[in-house]
Order: C-alpha cells, then sequence, then structure tokens
C-alpha cells in the first residue's frame, strides 16, 4: 500500500511533462481557434462559430472538475456542494455584465437592472455596489467563494467532521442556496436569474470573436488551474493531504495540523470553481438559481469518477466526455444514426432501429447516466485514466501502477 | 282587467286566511300577493314570505328571482321548471298544471329593488330550510351580516333548531346582532356571551364596537375585557395550530428518515436512492387504488390502504434486497462511491417510473375515513389525514423498535453492527443480515411512501423532496440511533413551523439548514451520538 502512493516527484516537472502540457495547450488554444477563424467554414475541418462557445462551456467543466478532484482525490473530503461555489462565480460575473447592459435593457434604467424595476427596486441594493467595474467583479469571483469555503471549512474541519458528513453538510450548503437565490427579494433575479448580458469589458459577447476570446481564455484558466493543482499535489502539502485521505488519525499524531491543511486546500478549490463559474457565464449566457441544486453538484463527482479520481487529467477528461456526450445524446436526432442498420434486413431492421430509436432519445440521459455511474463505480473505480495506465502496464512492464483511490484503505485497517 | 280581478281574489283570500288555520293560509295568500300588479304589493309579500319562515316558499322566491315565476288565467301562480319551460307547476300546492293556453298565461315582473328583498327574504328563510349545510351556512352567515330583521329570524329559527353545531352558530349570530341593535341590556348580555368565542371575526366584531365614539363607557369596558379574553385564546389555539402542523411535518420527516436511520445510521450505506424508495412505495398505493377500482366493487375502496401498506412494503423490501445483493455489498467500505453508485440508481428508478406511468402527477384519493378534519378548540382543523399519519409515523417507529430489541433477526442486526468480525464468528450470516437490513430499511421508506400519497401529489420526483431533509435529520439526531432520528425529525418539523409566521415559508427554511449546518460543527455525530468503541465505526 505504502509503496503504491508513493509520488514519482523526480518526473513531476520534467521535460516529458511540459511536452505533454504544451502539445496540450497548442491544439487547444492555437488549432481550434484556427480552424475557427483560418479555414473556410464549408470545409469539414472546420471549427463552426456554435462549437466554439460549447467546447468553452466544456472546459470551465473541466475546471470544476479539477477543482472537485483536488479535494476529493486528494484529500478525500467529497464535497456534493462544489455546485454552489461555481454558481456563486457565475453570479459574480452575471452582476457585472448585467450592469454593462445600462440603458439598452427593456426598461432603459440606466442603474437598475430589468428585473430590479420589474420588482419595483428604488435603488440599488449595496451588494451591487462596485460590480459595473471589472476589476471589483474579478476581486469578488475571487473572495465570495473563497470566503464561504473558508469560513465553512474552518468551521467543519476544526470540529472535524468529515467524510458523509462533510458531505451531507455541504449538500445542505448548496440547497440553503437554491432556496435562497429562488427568492425574488434577495435582489439576484429570483427564479430566471441573471440573462440578457450585452457585453464584456466593451466586446459584444454575442459576436464569433468575443466568444473565441473567452474560450481561449477557458483554456489559459484550465492551463492554469491544472498547473497549480499539479504543484499543490506534487507539494509537501500534497502528500500530508494524501496521508489525510488515508489514515487521518495517523496524520495528527505525526504532528501535522489537519485543519490548516485541508482549510487551505477547501478554499483554493471552491476559488478555482468560481473561476471557472465566471468564465462559464457569459459563454453560456445565463445563471440562474438551478445551479446550485444538489444533483448538479453530485453530477461533477460522477465526472472526476469516470474520468479517474485523484489523477488531475483524468477529471478534465471526464467532464469533458460526460459533457460531451450528454449533448451528443439529447441533440442529435435518432435519424441520423438510422443508416447504421440500413444495410439489415427484415426484423433485424425493426429491431436495430427501436433500438437506436430507443438509445437517441433526450429522456433516455437519465437512464445512461445512471448507468455510467453505476457502472463506473462497479467496475472500473479508477475511472478513465486508471484504465488506461492498466494497458499501459500490460505493455511496458515495469511502469508504475496508478495510485490507488479507496476511501479509507488504512483508516479502516486501523480500527478493525 | 283579470289582474284587477287577482287583485280581489287575493284580497278575499287575506280575509278568509282569518278564519282558517293562520300560517298555511298565511302562506298561500302571500304567494298570491306575489302574482299582484303592484310593485309595493309584492315587496310586501315578499317580505311576509321571509317573514314566515317557512321552507316552501324558496323554491318560489328563486323562480321569481330567475323569472320563472307566472300568473295563470285564474291569477293563480305557476313555477316553470328551470330546465323544461313547458312545464307548470302551481307554486301553492305544487301539482303539475297541463293544458294552458300560452297566451293565458303572463310573466311576474321584478324590479332590482325587488331582487334585493327576495335575495334577503332567501337568506333569512334558509335559516329554515331542511337542509342541515344550507341552514348552517346561513347561521354563518347571519354573524357576518348582523341587522335588527336577523336578530328577530335568528330568535325564531333558534326556538325551532335542535342540532347543537347550527344552534351554536345562529346563538353567535343573534349575539353578533343584538350587540350592534339591541337594548342596553341586551348589548351587555350579547359581550359576555360573545367574550366566550375563539373566533377572529367575533374578535373584529368587537373591536369595531369597541371603537365606537359614542358607546356607553360600561359598555366600553365590557368589550375591551371580552375582546382580551379572546385575544388570550386565540394566541393559544395559534400556538397549538402551529405545534400540530409542526408535528404533522415532524412526523412526515420521520418516516422519511426512518429507513434511513437503519441503512445509513445502522448499516452506513449512504443510499441515495432511499428517496426513490419511497416514490415506489407511494406509486404502489396509487396502483392498489386502482386496481380496487378497476376489479372490486365500489364499496371496497375505502379497504384499499390497508392493503397498499404491506404491497408497498413488501415491494420496496425486495428492491433493497435486490439493490443490496447487486451492487452495494460490492461497495462497502466505500461510503463515497456508495453515494455515487445509488445515485445512479435513483436516476434510473426516476426513469423507469417516468417511462411506465408518466410525468404528470397521479392522484391517490383518501379514504372516506381519513378525509375532513375535526375542530379541537375552534379556530382550527385538526385534519384526520395527518392525524393518522401522525399515529402510522409512531406506531412504524414502535414496531421497529420491538424488532431491533426483542427479536432474533433484530439481534442479530445489532450484533452485525457492532462487531462484524465477531458475528460471523458468532455463526450469525452477515450477507444475509445485511441484505435482510437493507430491505427493512427499504420496506419501510416504502410504507412512508404511502403516507405521503395521503398528503401529496404522487410524482417521479417525490424522492428527491425529502431525500436532502431526511439527511439532514438522520445526521442531526446522530447516526445509528432512534431516539435521536425520532427527537430530530420532530424538532425540525416544529421549529420550520414555529419560523414559518415569523421569517415566511422559504427564508424559514434557509434558516433551519443554516442552524443545522453550525450545529454539526459543534457535535460532528448528531445530538445522541453513540458512545464508546462502536462509535468509531
Amino acid at each position: 500500500m505504502a509503496d503504491a502512493t508513493q509520488i514519482d516527484t523526480r518526473g513531476a516537472w520534467g521535460p516529458g511533462f511540459w511536452l505533454k502540457f504544451a502539445a496540450t495547450g497548442l491544439v487547444l488554444a492555437v488549432i481550434v481557434p484556427a480552424l475557427n477563424r483560418g479555414v473556410s467554414p464549408n470545409w469539414f475541418i472546420a471549427v463552426p462559430d456554435y462549437i466554439v462557445p460549447l467546447l468553452g462551456k466544456y472546459l470551465c467543466y473541466a475546471i470544476l472538475a479539477l477543482s472537485l478532484d483536488l479535494i476529493w482525490g486528494y484529500a478525500g473530503i467529497l464535497s456534493l456542494g462544489q455546485g454552489a461555489f461555481f454558481a456563486l462565480g457565475g453570479y459574480c460575473m452575471g452582476m457585472y455584465l448585467m450592469r454593462q447592459i445600462g440603458t439598452r435593457g427593456v426598461y432603459q434604467n440606466p442603474v437598475l437592472p430589468d428585473f430590479m424595476v420589474f420588482l419595483q427596486y428604488k435603488e440599488l441594493p449595496w451588494f451591487w455596489y462596485g460590480f459595473d467595474h471589472f476589476a471589483w467583479a474579478l476581486l469578488m469571483i475571487v473572495l465570495v467563494p473563497g470566503l464561504l469555503a473558508f469560513v465553512f471549512g474552518w468551521l467543519a474541519f476544526r470540529s472535524r467532521v468529515s467524510g458523509v458528513y462533510l458531505s451531507i453538510i455541504t449538500q445542505a450548503m448548496t440547497y440553503a442556496l437554491l432556496l435562497a437565490f429562488f427568492r425574488n427579494d434577495m435582489g439576484f433575479g429570483g427564479n430566471n436569474g441573471l440573462t440578457d448580458y450585452k457585453d464584456i469589458i466593451g466586446w459584444d459577447v454575442h459576436s464569433p470573436g468575443t466568444r473565441l476570446g473567452l474560450y481561449i481564455a477557458s483554456v489559459v484558466g484550465l492551463g492554469a488551474a491544472y498547473l497549480l493543482c499539479r504543484y499543490i499535489t506534487r507539494s509537501k502539502l500534497g502528500r500530508v493531504l494524501m496521508a489525510l485521505r488515508d489514515a487521518e488519525s495517523r496524520v495528527r499524531f505525526l504532528g501535522y495540523s489537519a485543519t490548516n491543511a485541508k482549510l487551505l486546500v477547501f478554499t483554493v478549490s471552491a476559488v478555482l470553481a468560481g473561476i471557472a463559474g465566471a468564465l462559464y457565464v457569459p459563454q453560456v449566457g445565463i445563471i440562474n438559481p438551478s445551479e446550485f441544486s444538489p444533483g448538479n453538484s453530485i453530477e461533477i463527482a460522477i465526472w472526476v469518477s469516470v474520468g479517474g479520481r485523484g489523477t488531475l487529467v483524468g477529471a478534465a477528461i471526464g467532464a469533458v466526455l460526460v459533457n460531451l456526450a450528454k449533448s451528443w445524446l439529447t441533440a442529435v436526432q435518432p435519424e441520423s444514426w438510422l443508416f447504421l442498420v440500413s444495410w439489415l434486413h427484415g426484423s433485424a431492421h425493426d429491431a436495430g432501429e427501436w433500438l437506436i430509436r430507443g438509445i437517441f432519445r433526450a429522456e433516455n440521459w437519465q437512464f445512461i447516466l445512471g448507468a455510467l455511474f453505476i457502472g463506473m463505480t462497479l467496475l472500473f473505480p479508477q475511472g478513465i485514466v486508471g484504465l488506461a495506465h492498466r494497458f499501459h502496464w500490460l505493455r511496458w512492464r515495469g511502469r508504475a501502477a496508478p495510485p490507488p483511490v479507496d476511501d479509507k484503505p488504512i483508516a479502516a485497517e486501523e480500527q478493525a | 282587467m283579470a289582474a284587477r280581478m287577482f287583485r280581489l281574489a287575493a284580497l278575499a283570500l287575506l280575509l278568509i286566511a282569518a278564519a282558517l288555520p293562520a300560517r298555511a293560509d298565511e302562506y298561500s295568500a302571500l304567494v298570491a300577493a306575489l302574482g299582484s300588479d303592484s310593485f309595493a304589493d309584492k315587496e310586501k309579500a315578499i317580505v311576509g314570505l321571509g317573514n314566515l319562515g317557512d321552507a316552501r316558499a324558496v323554491p318560489i322566491l328563486q323562480a321569481l328571482n330567475d323569472d320563472r315565476l307566472r300568473t295563470g288565467p285564474n291569477g293563480e301562480v305557476l313555477i316553470v321548471a328551470p330546465d323544461d319551460p313547458a312545464k307548470l307547476t302551481d307554486a301553492v300546492t305544487g301539482k303539475p298544471v297541463t293544458g294552458l293556453a300560452p297566451d293565458s298565461i303572463s310573466r311576474i315582473i321584478v324590479n332590482n329593488r325587488l331582487r334585493g328583498r327576495i335575495e334577503a327574504a332567501l337568506g333569512g328563510l334558509s335559516l329554515f330550510s331542511p337542509d342541515r349545510t344550507t341552514r348552517l351556512n346561513a347561521a354563518r352567515d347571519a354573524l357576518k351580516h348582523p341587522s335588527a330583521e336577523s336578530a328577530e329570524r335568528l330568535k325564531k329559527a333558534l326556538a325551532g333548531e335542535t342540532d347543537p353545531e347550527i344552534r351554536a352558530a345562529m346563538q353567535e349570530g343573534l349575539f353578533a346582532a343584538q350587540l350592534l341593535n339591541g337594548s342596553k341590556e341586551e348589548q351587555i348580555a350579547a359581550i359576555h356571551g360573545l367574550a366566550d368565542y375563539t373566533d377572529p371575526q367575533v374578535k373584529n366584531l368587537l373591536d369595531e364596537y369597541a371603537a365606537k365614539p359614542d358607546l356607553d363607557p360600561e359598555l366600553k369596558k365590557a368589550a375591551e375585557a371580552a375582546i382580551a379574553s379572546i385575544d388570550g385564546r386565540l394566541r393559544m389555539v395559534g400556538a397549538v395550530a402551529n405545534l400540530f402542523q409542526g408535528l404533522s411535518l415532524g412526523s412526515v420527516l420521520l418516516l422519511a428518515a426512518i429507513g434511513l436511520a437503519i441503512t445509513f445510521g445502522v448499516m452506513g450505506v449512504i443510499n441515495m436512492a432511499h428517496g426513490e424508495m419511497i416514490m415506489i412505495g407511494a406509486y404502489a398505493a396509487y396502483v392498489v387504488q386502482q386496481l380496487f377500482r378497476t376489479f372490486l366493487p365500489p364499496g371496497w375502496i375505502d379497504g384499499y390502504l390497508v392493503v397498499a401498506v404491506p404491497v408497498a412494503f413488501l415491494f420496496a423490501g425486495l428492491l433493497g434486497v435486490i439493490l443490496e445483493r447487486g451492487l452495494i455489498r460490492f461497495l462497502y467500505g466505500r461510503p463515497l462511491e456508495t453515494l455515487l453508485a445509488t445515485w445512479g440508481v435513483s436516476l434510473i428508478l426516476q426513469q423507469v417510473v417516468r417511462a411506465i406511468f408518466g410525468s404528470p402527477n397521479k392522484e391517490v384519493s383518501n379514504p372516506s375515513w381519513m378525509t375532513g378534519g375535526f375542530d379541537p378548540v375552534g379556530g382550527f382543523t385538526v385534519t384526520w389525514n395527518r392525524l393518522y399519519i401522525i399515529v402510522f409515523c409512531f406506531v412504524v417507529l414502535g414496531a421497529l423498535a420491538l424488532i431491533l430489541n426483542r427479536t432474533t433477526f433484530g439481534l442479530q442486526m445489532r450484533a452485525v453492527t457492532q462487531n462484524r468480525e465477531m458475528a460471523r464468528a458468532m455463526g450469525i450470516r452477515t450477507a444475509r443480515i445485511d441484505a435482510l437490513t437493507f430491505g427493512l430499511g427499504s420496506g419501510i421508506a416504502g410504507m412512508a411512501g404511502v403516507a405521503l400519497s395521503q398528503i401529496g401529489n404522487v410524482s417521479p420526483n417525490l424522492g428527491q423532496i425529502y431525500i436532502v431533509d431526511s439527511f439532514l435529520v438522520v445526521v442531526f439526531g446522530g447516526v445509528g440511533n432512534l431516539l435521536g432520528t425520532l427527537v430530530g425529525a420532530l424538532s425540525l418539523g416544529i421549529v420550520n413551523k414555529l419560523l414559518e409566521p415569523v421569517a415566511g415559508a422559504i427564508l424559514g427554511k434557509i434558516v433551519v439548514l443554516v442552524a443545522i449546518i453550525l450545529f454539526i460543527q459543534r457535535r460532528p455525530r448528531g445530538l445522541f451520538a453513540l458512545k464508546g468503541r462502536t462509535a468509531e465505526g
């Protein structure tokens, strides 16, 4: 067990890593934009304009998944309220974007957003002050989720709330926020949330150029978030976190402060989630309270678990793949897949058509998602990355096996 | 010409009336006078019929109001049937009249002034109606519009009334009428009488009365004393009502959480599909109801609930056993992964139910013995369905406590919880106990679903509504401990309902959630934490 958890720090920042990192960055930040702008739209490899914000959305989800993997995969904190930090960051960005609308709104009020005029607000609530400045919005995107996570984490970790208890109270936190943001008199647009944005730092949010810019910002954000997470997990702190994950009491007895280590990483993770939310909102054009729903937060855990918990890369891959599959299965018409069965005859054709029509139906998404959760946890607990490692290991013997990610391997032994 | 003849006839009838048994003939004379040409005579007749207090006048006045009253060739008053204009009946005798030439019949015309009189008369007459509900409503109506005439009518009606509930309502209306229109003695008596009621309407009435500028000081003092005594009782009733509603919410939470207290509390398994077990129980109630409606005689429908409870228990329990054997047993010791996998199960179960029954809400109706309610202190109603759910919830809890503490299965279950290895060494088949325990928890969730189907709609999302709350109840009360679940659920329910009038429903709920989060910081293992070795498991 101890051997397997050992981290190969020598290779962590070696040229091999930077090569892979740069290659991925090149594909995402240079080649995709080039295929969007530089080539004729009729060419089959061209990336159409409507795809760009969609890709940007997936990248934001990837940052969010990274933030959860940092605390769940490495510190054993399964936050079921990660979506709350994401939504708070999103709301901060949304407030900035609302203030940018100015007199172009339906009611043409230079100060109050439309929903406030509609709800008969006389003046701007105090917490909206400053959001007309981009710098203030950026500060809040970091501060609001960070501060909430700091206070919440301080209360929780200080009194050693851990494991499923922590999961349940984080869920209660996001549920309470969901209820609060649904209220009209909270001053955040209630049920409808914030939408109808016009521009961001002077650029039209709907223009393809701005969208490409936001996409590139998401790529940069993902890269930076990944480097930060990698730095934390490969540092001494990272080792303490993993030790806490596997045997908390033992680490405490060795004299480490579990509270401080967990609090730090929990706050960093919340800030990352907030940044992901802030990048997400201008690309999808809306933020509303449903982002706080407990189901959303659980879905984030699924992305991480599908990709491979405790691997960072896996979390990002899982987020992109699951969401890709989701958009694909819900948006693609069954007709476009019927060609698959066109060469079959008789009852085989009918059965094939029935199967394809059955799979490609929007309402079946829940079945697939559910089966994915069950299948991944039962069959591939180490996710896609774990699976890839295993095949890797089969081909080139001698490579390190993926780190195990059991919830309480040593803790269980200690208590038995 | 015919009209003059008729008026003479009417007068003659009035004269004859003196010589005959008074009531009956006064009645027929007044009815005949309705056919008069003069609006003044018609008005007198209408008011007279109203004061007579004879229920037979109701359909006639109704017909007059609806423009369905006619005079025949001999001045007799005829009623046209509401559904068939050709069908005529004699207003006094009620016998059908046929063979009249259409031009020999003329309409009895009413104006707005008369319509007002008709309504007042009808209102007064309904105090004498043979129908109990109509009388009760009329008596309650009298409280809202007290007047001097209504006092007279109420006195008369009270004399002939036997039903205690209607008598009480009439008495209340009479006091109100006397308060506003009576002599000083009557007013004092009315104030004293009204002081015993616990009714916001009475309080408003007295408030208005006491605020009158030229009120006798003695009367004012009496009225204020009465208001104070009503206020005190209203506050108490309000508190009792809140308590009952809190108890009702708490019992619903308790039912939803008991099953979880077993699977999560005793076995340490986070079953996110627990809510779906509740939902499936509710659908089981729906299916049993439909089967009863389709295949059994209509009289049996009231019994469907008795069948639905065990059916839901067995079905959800079986599903729980399958879930444990097929999925959860592979994940023991990995609580966070169990959470994810069972969340997957919950998505699939919701979708399956949606595919079978469709997304719209299904309606499960209360059996007749669970509809309605009663009013224990006046001012708020205890509904039967909520009361039965409270009782049911405690029965389930008691039965569960018995199973845990008095049966072999319960003993083995506790042994496995406390020390799995040792229990296995002692010859307990732990795998079988695990499956049965999980089945028991799920079965109880199924029964909770039957109870929930009685107070709300049944939809595929039903379980999602309760899952966050039930986890909080278990964590708040202390894991692995039924008493904690009981105290946790009831206190959450009551605190929620007590906060509601102060903070509003949603804000109250948020306050409770935040309070629980803070509470768990103080006591990470809940209200009633297990002590000793088992606490570490």
